[in-house]
């Protein structure tokens, strides 16, 4: 049944990357439960715009879940309460009359503030760019059926392969590390025949990235399957390690 | 201007052989000297800049999100189309030829399409070769299923995520290039105008969306992939973000825009709730392969779906299409569901909405079957409406979904402005009247892993292109008009908010140019839309900087085109006198109630030419020629 909500909001607020951020307090009056997260703050928003003050900024797209654009720490968790849901996908009917809301940007040293609650996650595209990929170019293919795969293999290629990049990983990680990120991308490929041959060269390369680009190490906490939105496995990074030593004995490039 | 589609000589089937054979090549020493500008990440954007990169082109390519992975393809869900013949049902290149110009009610361009069923297998080969997870059968071979408009399954997908695997090939083998210093990435980035110097399209400004600072880049063609443009009606299943501001100021800038009241309302999505809503949501055609849609046979039957027996049930798409069933293209079961809810038989609070039953196919296949198909469809049904569908049927109504309008293109892909090439759903190419499912995926990718590839080094080897720099005065000009936007945009400092104006303009869009026309209502619509437009000139309120991360200053320069181009449309629709596809005029339809076209004064393409801010614009015509397939009354019954 829909009903409304009255919320009280402390978000944050911050002009710029090397700019001081503070939490400020909005009233949420007359919230529908139906509503998204991303509809409630559209609320807010145009009525700061319309009292002539500039409104939240927050990245968002699909608002379907699938782009990975959205995303904030509501009460201190990523993409707020619900279970394997993103922030576009959260409705208000998950929260209750004259509740608290905090909303915070993703905190990580990889991931910039730009302003409010977007952040600049170029970092996760870096990664990718280092071996995120498998090397074929236009043209080459042979028949799509030549190789055939087992499903299960597909099926788990594929569980692997749903993730969104949106860095709700890093946010969760007391060590704001991307190993789920990495090792979702490294399994995907290992798991299909067409990714075998660069499988070590993938790990070694994408992991070598993460390092330089100052993330921190995976000291299994797990936060970061209990919070991904597309409950991506803990399994992938076991699969990443696996691959990665194999590299490391195997493989002539160190 | 006479319009030359440059469609190559000689039979249907050997075109694109011959002209493959036909334009020269750039040798690969040479590739190395050209910069191409892409627009664009999406799958047309995504696999044009990889495939270009990989020949040898420096590439400069642009997208409005913070990763070009984030494209607006990604929310693709159901699958995508091609004719391998995988499952032995007689398929061919030329049926998914034929059912495509059919499904798009014969406005497209023959030899376009053919090509596309054409290339259609190579995407299916080299996406599986990209490592996209698509769906297998026991054997470890891949699955098909059916969609729409088709009567064979050659809908490859990845469980209902197709267009984020596709993406992300395409997106992975982007990435690869921009390691290898080949493509040159521009995020958060939004184009904002093309420059175009002696009569070529020599670079663009973008707006740094961080910044705010207005930049300039030079190319030595410019390829726009920036998508659709379905969001001039507010309320769509596009992203956010998707817009037609690219394609218009290129169509200011003297590219034609063809066709643009060919929109696709998909029957599909789930139904609009309250007024503070941002978006729909698609529930993927694909559901139609198992779901049955009905309504309760008597009006204002106000009872739950699990009271209504099934003897006052009407399954009415099995009824009235016995052949298609349920899997009815996009237009006609639109068109249905509507007139369902017209008499008064819709269901759910507001009354416009049908139900897709899936209790039969649970009943027959196990809740197990239903779950690994569509399992994630049927969460995020639940997450926004809070029902669960394996034990409720689900609520759907149309919404819009998909612009087969967009900038004219010749078969090269090439606007009407020469080294302006225009991809994926941005141009106006292969879905003549009416998309098919599953067949945008495939274009995307056919037009940039497999056209343009070629095309473009055609272009490049039949013109001279004198050296520009970013000092150019053509340069110079585009930046003051593209500040001077801007800065009108921030002074305004009106009363009503761009989300105001862009919800008025979508209900009015929706309501006189949505599922159902007719002449006296587009011809009102247009001038409130006039209305509006000078209402938001003088009354917008865009708060905050230019040199600034400033969303509400995108959305409003993106709101300022819907408010010109929305008129674009109208006037298209006010001159097509007929019905087509997506396009229903009701003056003209059949005994039963179908599009009625008519062949004889409308067998055409409209190129819309821009003449002067807020003018009258000029119609050019490419007549269509049929050679290869018949002209008929489209039938699904
Ligand atoms: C919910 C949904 C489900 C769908 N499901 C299917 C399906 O199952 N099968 C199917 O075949 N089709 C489907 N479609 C249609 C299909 O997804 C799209 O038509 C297709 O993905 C469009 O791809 P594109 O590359 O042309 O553009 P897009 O993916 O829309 O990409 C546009 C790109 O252009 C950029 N851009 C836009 N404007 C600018 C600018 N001014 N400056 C800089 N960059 C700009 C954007 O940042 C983006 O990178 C679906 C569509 C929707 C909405
Ligand atoms: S907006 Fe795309 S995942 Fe939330």
């Amino acid at each position: 049944m829909t009903k409304t909500i009255n919320l009280n909001l402390k978000v944050w607020r911050q002009k710029g990357q090397n700019k001081k951020g503070r939490l400020e307090t909005y009233k949420a009056v007359d919230i529908s439960t139906d509503m998204s997260f991303l509809e409630m703050i559209d609320v807010i928003n145009e009525q700061l715009t319309h009292k002539g003050k500039e409104p939240v900024a927050f990245d968002h797209d699909c608002r379907e879940g699938i782009c990975g654009m959205c995303g904030a720490v509501v009460n201190g968790r990523p993409h707020g309460p619900e279970m394997g849901t993103t922030l576009c996908q959260l409705h208000m009917r998950h929260f209750s009359d004259n509740d608290t809301i905090v909303i915070e940007p993703w905190r990580s040293r990889a991931f910039p503030v730009i302003k409010d609650l977007a952040v600049d996650r170029s970092a996760l595209d870096k990664m990718i760019q280092a071996g995120g990929f498998i090397s074929i170019n236009t043209g080459g293919a042979q028949d799509a059926n030549a190789i055939p795969v087992p499903q299960e293999a597909a099926e788990l290629a594929m569980d692997a392969a749903a993730c969104i990049g949106c860095g709700a990983c890093v946010a969760a990680c007391p060590n704001a590390s991307p190993m789920l990120f990495v090792s979702a991308k490294v399994s995907q490929f290992a798991l299909l025949p067409q990714g075998k041959p660069e499988a070590a060269k993938r790990a070694i390369s994408m992991v070598r990235e993460m390092d330089r680009l100052g993330f921190g190490n995976c000291t299994n906490e797990r936060e970061c399957e209990a919070e991904c939105p597309k409950e991506i496995s803990i399994t992938n990074i076991a699969r990443l390690n696996r691959e990665y030593f194999k590299a490391g004995f195997l493989s002539a490039e160190k | 201007m006479q319009l030359d589609a440059k469609i190559p000589g000689g039979p249907l089937a050997e075109k694109w052989d011959r002209h493959r054979f036909e334009l020269k090549l750039v040798n690969p020493a040479n590739k190395r000297k050209f910069e191409i500008i892409v627009v664009g990440t999406g799958l047309a954007g995504g696999s044009a800049s990889a495939s270009l990169a990989e020949l040898g082109y420096n590439v400069k390519t642009f997208c409005i999100q913070d990763s070009p992975r984030r494209a607006h393809s990604i929310a693709a869900q159901g699958g995508i189309n091609a004719a391998k013949n995988y499952t032995n049902e007689g398929d061919s290149i030329w049926r998914l030829f034929y059912d495509t110009i059919k499904g798009g009610d014969f406005r497209a361009r023959e030899a376009n399409v053919y090509r596309l069923a054409q290339v259609s297998n190579n995407i299916i080969d080299q996406c599986v070769a990209q490592g996209v997870p698509f769906a297998r059968d026991y054997g470890g071979l891949l699955a098909n299923r059916s969609f729409g408009g088709a009567q064979v399954q050659r809908t490859f997908y990845a469980r209902g995520q197709t267009g984020q695997q596709l993406l992300l090939g395409a997106y992975s083998a982007l990435m690869r290039q921009v390691g290898t210093g080949k493509v040159k990435m521009f995020p958060r980035r939004e184009m904002l105008d093309i420059v175009v110097i002696n009569g070529k399209a020599r670079g663009i400004v973008a707006r740094n969306l961080i910044t705010g600072e207005i930049e300039t880049h030079t190319g030595d063609a410019v390829v726009l992939c920036t998508g659709g443009y379905g969001n001039v009606y507010f309320l769509s299943t596009n992203a956010m973000a998707s817009n037609a501001t690219a394609a218009f100021r290129a169509y200011k800038k003297g590219a034609y825009f063809a066709n643009p009241c060919f929109t696709q309302i998909h029957p599909t999505c789930i139904p609009v709730h309250g007024d503070y809503q941002s978006k729909l949501t698609l529930m993927s055609e694909s559901l139609r392969n198992d779901g049955r849609v009905w309504v309760p046979k008597n009006p204002e039957d106000k009872r739950r779906p699990h009271q209504v027996p099934e003897s006052e049930r009407d399954y009415y798409l099995e009824n009235k299409y016995p052949s298609f069933g349920n899997l009815v293209p996009r237009d006609v079961a639109s068109r249905n569901a509507k007139e369902q809810c017209d008499m008064g038989k819709g269901v759910g609070e507001t009354g416009l909405a049908v139900y897709l039953d899936f209790e039969d196919a649970i009943k027959r296949d196990g809740k197990a079957a239903i779950e690994k198909k569509y399992g994630n469809l049927f969460q995020m049904y639940e997450k926004i409406t809070a029902e669960n569908p394996y034990e409720t049927p689900m609520m759907i109504y149309p919404a819009i979904h998909y612009t087969m309008g967009g900038l004219w293109v010749d078969y090269n892909l090439m606007s009407t402005i020469d080294g302006l090439f225009v991809l994926g759903e941005a141009n106006f190419s292969d879905h003549g009247a009416n998309r098919l499912g599953a067949s945008a995926l495939m274009q995307g990718l056919a037009d940039g892993y497999f056209v343009l590839p070629y095309t473009i080094g055609g272009y490049l080897t039949g013109t001279t292109l004198e050296e520009v720099t970013t000092g150019h005065s053509a340069f110079k000009e585009s930046v003051t008009s593209v500040n001077d936007s801007i800065e009108k945009l921030l002074s305004i400092n009106g009363n009503k908010t761009v989300d105001d104006f862009h919800k008025q303009l979508g209900h009015i869009m929706w309501d006189y140019c949505g599922m159902a026309r007719n002449d006296e209502g587009l011809k009102k619509a247009k001038g409130m839309v006039q209305q509006l437009r000078e209402e938001f000139r003088e009354n917008v309120l865009v708060p905050g900087s230019k040199k600034d991360f400033n969303q509400s200053l995108e959305r409003a320069g993106r709101v300022a085109d819907f408010l010109e181009f929305g008129e674009l449309m109208l006037t298209d629709a006010i001159s097509r006198q007929e019905s087509c596809g997506g396009h229903f005029n009701e003056a003209y339809q059949t005994e039963e109630n179908e599009a009625l076209r008519d062949d004889e004064n409308f067998c055409h393409v409209s190129a819309w030419e821009f003449t002067g801010k807020d003018k009258e614009p000029v119609l050019n015509k490419e007549e269509l020629k049929f050679e290869n397939v018949e002209l008929t009354q489209r039938s699904y019954k």
